[in-house]
């Protein structure tokens, strides 16, 4: 599985995707920064890591998501290319419009940062695979932008097509049906708010994201 | 130019920023606030001759996110 990194100013987490995947494939991926135009050929997975692209301005990933690079990315999801958008990742999706709603302020106001149970809806994803439909696992969340919305028709919509892939078990941010990660119609991008790539090795206490790794490099190749 | 642009949050979408407002309101004793709704001001200093259209398209490519959020153009004078 070759894989890329997008690298945005302020992005905080790109180091720890970084590592995950190098890890579980076997290569490091590219790190790419956005303002490039390009991704390197033959990627078969794009990752949008976490963080507060240029300090979360106007909307959390409102400015990652115009800047150069991403006319790239959504090209090559276009094309059926895998892209995990996780945390501002999964922001920048939706402010691209790649993935349908919004992530706004949470609910509570504050930045929750902690473990959260979530539930596995789809396990019929390239993401998900090594997971169970139903099971519950533990991944962290650190954000202050994590609350899911969208029309109830949107909603209704993903629900109907299997689209929500990650559901919190409980109140976290007050997503709408709480929506903890989504997948495209294509089925090839995925965005979350949790952040399997910290649960990930035994020294991070628990090892519940390692799967959507190990399920991608055999997907992928 | 000044042209100033209104963001504000569709109707029907939750505002926790717009209620934590309305609750510090409450707190120092003003007790006729029915509701709050917070929203944002952008200035924008513009050539002359910039098209209405084109501001339009500065708020729905950018400056608005219309999955939540309206917007109104108002040109100062």
């Amino acid at each position: 599985m070759k894989s890329a990194v997008i690298v945005f100013p302020g992005s905080n987490c790109d180091r720890d995707i970084q590592v995950a995947l190098r890890d579980f494939s076997g290569h490091g991926p590219a790190m790419v920064w956005h303002r490039d135009t390009e991704l390197p050929e033959g990627i078969d997975l794009i990752a949008l890591p976490g963080g507060f692209s240029y300090g979360d301005y106007l909307r959390a990933g409102a400015m990652a998501a115009r800047s150069p690079i991403m006319q790239a990315v959504k090209d090559a999801a276009g094309r059926g290319v895998s892209v995990l958008g996780i945390c501002n990742g999964f922001q920048i999706l939706t402010e691209t419009g790649i993935l349908p709603g919004a992530l706004m302020r949470n609910a509570g106001l504050s930045y929750v940062c902690r473990e959260v149970n979530l539930k596995v809806e789809n396990s019929q994803t390239a993401f998900t695979s090594r997971y169970q439909a139903g099971e519950e696992i533990v991944i962290p969340v650190a954000h202050h932008d994590g609350n899911y919305t969208a029309d109830e028709a949107t909603l209704d919509r993903l629900e109907g097509e299997g689209r929500v892939v990650f559901r919190y078990n409980g109140e976290v941010n007050g997503a709408a049906r709480n929506i903890a990660g989504i997948i495209n119609e294509a089925g090839n991008v995925l965005g979350m708010m949790p952040h399997p790539e910290r649960m990930s090795e035994p020294a991070h206490g628990r090892t519940d994201g390692r799967r959507m790794f190990e399920g991608l490099v055999e997907a992928l190749g | 130019m000044k042209t100033r642009i209104y963001v504000t949050l569709k109707n029907g979408v939750l505002d926790p920023q717009g209620k934590a407002i309305h609750h510090a309101l409450e707190g120092l004793g003003f007790s006729g606030v029915n509701d709050v709704r917070a929203g944002k001001l952008i200035e924008l200093d513009l050539a002359d001759g910039v098209p209405t259209e084109e501001i339009e398209a500065m708020c729905t490519k950018l400056l608005a996110n219309t999955v939540i959020e309206n917007f109104r153009i108002e040109k100062a004078a």
